[in-house]
């Protein structure tokens, strides 16, 4: 058998709706807007729309701040085909203060060896003409400095 | 009343790196002839085929079952195709099954297959999506989190990882179909390995293989072949979203209730007393702690003290993995189908060298995506 490497390009159009639309015209403005589920009340961010597990749609918008913590982690050191980023890095699930679930955030000023499972961390933004409806306005999480969060605090996140 | 289904012949192909000598279509077919053979069967005596691989942006072929009917004897014969991401190999043996047990079919081929030499699944499992960082890292990327979960929930020592590693590429030492044949696997060796997705070491996670595994099931009539047949048990699939608020990821619902439901259909209480082996879908070896306490084979936080006491060894109460499981071979698509026949294999008695002495009942296992979908059966040599 003889193998062929015939490289392809496929361009398209993402709809991200009305939900996640909310979440990337926010990260335009730098900041996160999260949606309430109104059953539950747990707060989703990014939002799809509706509550996963009520399956009712989520309205209410939620304004976050761009702190939070890292729930758990791991340290990328494997180079693959379209990396975008250089290796080693720290791929972590990051928790802002007010949601319910966590999403996965670069973290950066800090040696490998040093982060912690609730770790305090804040958004780093983009110089604000270069802010865009994508989560690479936001260019990565740093420390604050400030306390742990103790584990228990966040288990029920993991 | 369900109708009764057993597995009359198992087939797989040698699982290696690169399987330059075949196409896909051949990959398929020597996997498929192989499960005839042990049948006594040809293509002529199916009733129709069922076919599962993971996500068709692997190999980059869309809807591949389409062009593999001639390959699998299946051309004007009902045919199938199934997806459930990494779990699929086992989905697919489950919708074959109940084809049997609903009475529609007395004799079904099913197939499972992945040809990544072919493919490149860490760049599928790593696209950057507009609404989140360009940070996936393949399936390692994923799972390394949640296992710094596990550790940190369980209190687990490092070394239980590198056990795993170890065991798994032992027993596959005496699997002649397995991918990884490492003679001088040690502690030291998974130790030294290079670290990947930290906690994660290159010798603690899968590697990338190309290979084929097929089935031939029958309805009770329609039995054959020089083995005796693996009946089934019990058969169970459940899933579960990716994200939700609270979702446990480290031992998720969808698999606790995939177990119970199995677990109820082949009368089994007490799993590692109940059960002669078990086939385990672990890709990382830290997922066999985790699965122990996950399938009740131990209470939660204490899979780990299993695995450390060498109960899931070859010669341990209750082996797991006794072929080299997923962390010896992953042609992806086909892993969870490994599971299943080799579970099949060993209540059979034909598993060879890997063989557990007197094995009389099996569970077959497969999970995949983010660990949302499970699949599970029970099969035992005493007709149920």
């Amino acid at each position: 058998m003889t193998m062929l490497d015939t490289p392809i390009h496929l361009e398209y159009t993402f709809t991200p709706g009305i939900a996640q639309s909310r979440f990337l015209r926010g990260l335009a403005e730098g900041r996160f807007v999260g949606q309430r589920c109104p059953v539950c009340g747990k707060v989703y961010i990014p939002s799809r729309g509706s509550c996963p597990v009520d399956g009712v749609p989520t309205g209410e918008d939620v304004a976050l701040p761009d702190t939070g913590i890292v729930t758990t982690y791991c340290v990328v050191n494997v180079p693959f085909a379209g990396q975008a980023i250089e290796i080693p890095y720290i791929a972590a699930q990051v928790l802002l203060d007010g949601a319910n679930i966590s999403f996965m955030g670069l973290i950066q000023e800090i040696p490998a060896t040093d982060v912690r499972m609730g770790m305090r961390v804040q958004a780093v933004w983009v110089e604000p003409d270069e802010l865009g409806p994508t989560l690479a306005s936001v260019k990565y999480f740093k420390p604050t400095g400030g306390p742990d969060a103790p584990y228990e605090s966040f288990e029920e996140y993991l | 009343m369900a109708d009764r289904c057993a597995v009359i012949g198992v087939g797989q192909t040698h699982l290696r790196a690169k399987r330059e000598d075949v196409s896909i279509p051949g990959l398929v077919r020597e996997a498929a002839l192989r499960a005839l053979a042990d049948a006594e069967l040809t293509f002529a005596d199916i009733d129709a085929v069922v076919i599962g691989k993971a996500p068709d942006m692997f190999e980059g072929v869309m809807m591949p079952e389409l062009s593999l009917a001639a390959a699998l004897g299946a051309v004007s014969k009902p045919m199938m195709r199934v997806h459930t991401a990494g779990s699929v190999g086992g989905s697919t043996a489950l919708v074959a099954a109940h084809l049997i047990a609903s009475g529609i079919h007395r004799r079904v081929l099913t197939v499972a297959y992945e040809k990544q030499s072919d493919s490149d699944a860490m760049w599928a499992l790593s696209v950057p999506q507009p609404f989140a960082a360009p940070l996936l890292a393949g399936a390692g990327g994923y799972f390394a989190p949640h296992i710094r979960a596990y550790m940190r929930r369980s209190g687990a020592p490092d070394h239980i990882g590198r056990m795993v590693a170890v065991k798994d590429r032992r027993n596959a030492l005496k699997n002649p179909y397995a991918h990884l044949h490492l003679e001088d696997i040690d502690m030291k060796m998974v130790e030294e390995s290079i670290m990947l997705w930290d906690p994660l070491r290159y010798l603690e996670a899968c590697p990338s293989s190309d290979g084929a595994a097929a089935m031939v099931l029958a309805a009770e009539d329609a039995v054959s072949g020089a083995y005796p047949p693996a009946w089934v048990h019990g058969m169970a699939m459940r899933s579960e979203p990716t994200m939700f608020a609270g979702r446990d990821q480290v031992n998720p619902q969808a698999g606790r209730d995939c177990a119970a439901d199995v677990y109820r259909q082949a009368g089994i209480t007490d799993p590692r007393a109940d059960l002669d082996m078990a086939e385990v879908y672990v890709p990382f070896s830290w997922y066999e702690p985790m699965w122990l306490e996950n399938l009740g084979f131990c209470p939660e936080g204490e899979g780990w003290k299993l695995t450390e006491s060498g109960a899931t060894a070859l010669d341990g109460d209750i082996p797991w993995n006794a072929s080299g499981g997923v962390l010896s071979s992953n042609p992806i698509g086909a892993s969870g189908m490994l599971r299943f026949l080799e579970a099949a294999m060993q209540v059979r008695g034909q598993a060879g060298e890997h063989q557990v002495e007197g094995a009389r009942r099996a569970l077959g296992h497969a999970y995949g995506g983010g660990s949302q979908f499970f699949a599970m059966w029970v099969v035992g040599s005493d007709k149920p």
